[in-house]
């Protein structure tokens, strides 16, 4: 089932995806509303960071487009913020944990100025946000997981953006942090900002996000919670994964998942 | 002895060619390692040889910019042939720098062999180079003034270059070598700083060569860069640290050659290669005599802060 909303923040169209002549996305089509908190789920290697990579445009798509508050992604770069997987940097970089979130500030027209004053302060409120300000100082490479984790929110709050795409936030972060992030991402959506991210957890994901985008190269479901939440698109995308489908049961049988006829 | 400290106006000018040489390859050796990309370096540093020989040959090296042009135009070349065969056939890139760079090295040499008669070039010079030589070319005007030996120019020109273009470009540097990803979301051309740092090596590579040598380049490019990165977690100070060992490479380097009467250009490697050696022993954060030490203290960490 794919719902799709007027006036959206994000509208993909009819997308297709591929490396190597290999399709990773085929024909996604939906939209998601402004001023939601959008989770994106699927199994592994379903192609959930090209879709947004190929939302910010960083990978080349074989047809269809996607649009940001209906225009182009490079019309609207300064609103759009995007945090990659933890992973994709190197954490030994000479760095500190003031330097990776001033480049939150970097644009692409003040990129030969100096750092101003407005970009240091705007710096250190996102890193108070994320409850990080003591650290400002410390080499990005004496960091848990869970504080570079932090360090990358900051850098995309620093951007003071209007949507932000996230990739996996959550990976390898303890429940605590887990939950600190999920509350500012609450706190963001009170504010009318527009959040679309990856996540793997299905009970976290259930509690705390209103839109579902189910994906498995091609798009399985799209919509709000109530319509789209169920055991059936769950193993659409899924598939025969026998254990997270196990969890999936588990969840129903604990009634925390609504069960659809 | 006497002799041997004493500080004439020749070695002046073999330690300051020797020095602009290391502060630009150090400076953008910083940027190669943190990019991973040393052997990049490496591979530009013996693919511009064909260049130079051509370039040579054309100019019959009477004019100097645009046999350094030329030349570091087929470096560029060469980093953008490794890409491109790094993404159309699947290979590894280590295997796509050793098959591009071995090639077009292999046709300089070629180049050098068949013509060394005509053009004032040998292939000693070219891959070892001649700093001992570098005070005797001199630049003289039409009116007779000498400006000193020619190199100093061309390396201080060059010398200048990348240290502006590190200067006004740093943020788009740090961004891109840190987060490639995030700097493309920003709108921020990967690419283009990628190129701005391979022209800068090449045309580092190609004007040392006369004082260096196509292979000696290599290690100011990569080991006072690699020593300063054990010694700091600070990008600046990292830039300013392999300048320095750069620096201090070069000057120890042309005594010890005094002194044992060897080759001073691989003398001045040797000497970094033995600074990259202490700091791999003694650096505080990653030398191997603190490593104990260290492990005491880390077990002492402050957990006070920690989430
Ligand atoms: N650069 C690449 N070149 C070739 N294939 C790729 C590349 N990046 C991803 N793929 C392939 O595309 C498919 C989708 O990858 P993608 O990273 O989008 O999955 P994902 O849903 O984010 O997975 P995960 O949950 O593991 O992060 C995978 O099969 C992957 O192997
Ligand atoms: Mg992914």
């Amino acid at each position: 089932m794919i719902i799709q909303v007027e006036n959206p923040a994000l509208e993909v169209h009819d997308m297709t995806v591929s490396y190597d002549r290999r399709p990773v996305l085929w024909g996604v089509d939906f939209s998601i509303p402004k001023g939601h908190l959008t989770c994106v789920l699927g199994p592994n290697g379903s192609g959930k960071t090209t879709l947004i990579k190929a939302i910010m445009d960083l990978v080349p798509k074989n047809s269809g487009y996607a649009k940001i508050f209906d225009q182009d992604i490079d019309d609207v770069r300064d609103k759009v913020s995007y945090i990659p997987q933890r992973g994709s940097v190197d954490w030994d970089f000479p760095a500190s944990v003031m330097d990776v979130v001033l480049m939150g500030r970097y644009k692409k027209n003040n990129i030969f100025n100096r750092i101003s004053r407005t970009d240091r302060i705007n710096a250190e409120i996102a890193l108070e946000k994320v409850g990080m300000k003591a650290f400002a100082k410390r080499q990005i490479s004496q960091l848990s997981g869970g504080q570079q984790q932090r360090v990358f929110i900051a850098r995309a709050l620093a951007q003071e953006a209007e949507f932000y795409l996230m990739d996996e936030p959550f990976a390898g972060v303890d429940a605590a942090t887990e939950n600190a992030i999920l509350n500012l991402l609450k706190e963001m959506k009170d504010e009318g900002k527009t959040i679309l991210l990856i996540h793997h957890d299905i009970q976290t994901a259930y509690d705390y996000f209103d839109w579902f985008v189910f994906l498995n190269t091609r798009l399985i479901a799209s919509g709000p919670k109530e319509t789209v939440f169920s055991e059936k698109t769950l193993s659409d995308t899924y598939g025969g994964k026998l254990s997270l489908l196990t969890t999936v049961g588990e969840l129903l049988k604990e009634k925390k998942l609504p069960v659809r006829e | 002895m006497e002799n041997m400290l004493q500080f004439d106006i020749d070695a002046f000018w073999i330690i300051l060619t020797g020095t602009l040489v290391a502060v630009s390859a150090s400076l953008l050796g910083v940027f190669l390692i943190l990019r991973k990309m040393s052997m990049i370096g490496d591979a530009i540093s013996h693919a511009v040889l064909p260049g130079i020989v051509i370039a040579f040959l054309l100019t019959n090296s009477s004019s100097q910019i645009p046999m350094i042009i030329g030349a570091s135009l087929v470096g560029v070349l060469a980093t953008f042939l490794i890409e491109s065969l790094h993404r159309k056939s699947k290979l590894q890139t280590d295997a796509s720098i050793g098959i591009i760079f071995t090639f077009l090295f292999a046709v300089g040499i070629i180049l050098v062999s068949q013509y060394t008669g005509q053009v004032d070039l040998d292939q000693e010079c070219v891959l070892y180079g001649e700093i001992a030589f570098v005070p005797l070319d001199r630049w003289v005007t039409a009116s007779g003034i000498d400006l000193g030996p020619r190199n100093i120019w061309t390396l201080g020109a060059c010398c200048l270059a990348i240290i502006a273009t590190i200067i006004i470009g740093y943020k788009g540097l740090y961004l891109t070598t840190f987060d490639q990803t995030f700097a493309a979301s920003l709108g921020i051309s990967t690419v283009a700083w990628h190129y701005t740092l391979m022209t800068g090596v090449s045309l580092t590579t190609v004007v040392s060569f006369e004082s260096v040598g196509a292979i000696l380049v290599v290690a100011f490019l990569i080991v006072p860069a690699s020593t300063a990165y054990l010694l700091t977690d600070d990008l600046k100070i990292m830039l300013i640290l392999a300048a320095l060992i750069g620096f201090l490479s070069v000057l120890s380097g042309y005594y010890v050659a005094v002194y044992l009467d060897a080759s001073i250009a691989a003398c001045m490697a040797l000497m970094s290669g033995v600074f990259f050696a202490i700091a791999f022993l003694f650096s505080p954060g990653y030398g191997i005599a603190f490593k104990g030490r260290r492990a005491k203290m880390g077990l002492q960490k402050d957990y006070s802060q920690q989430l």
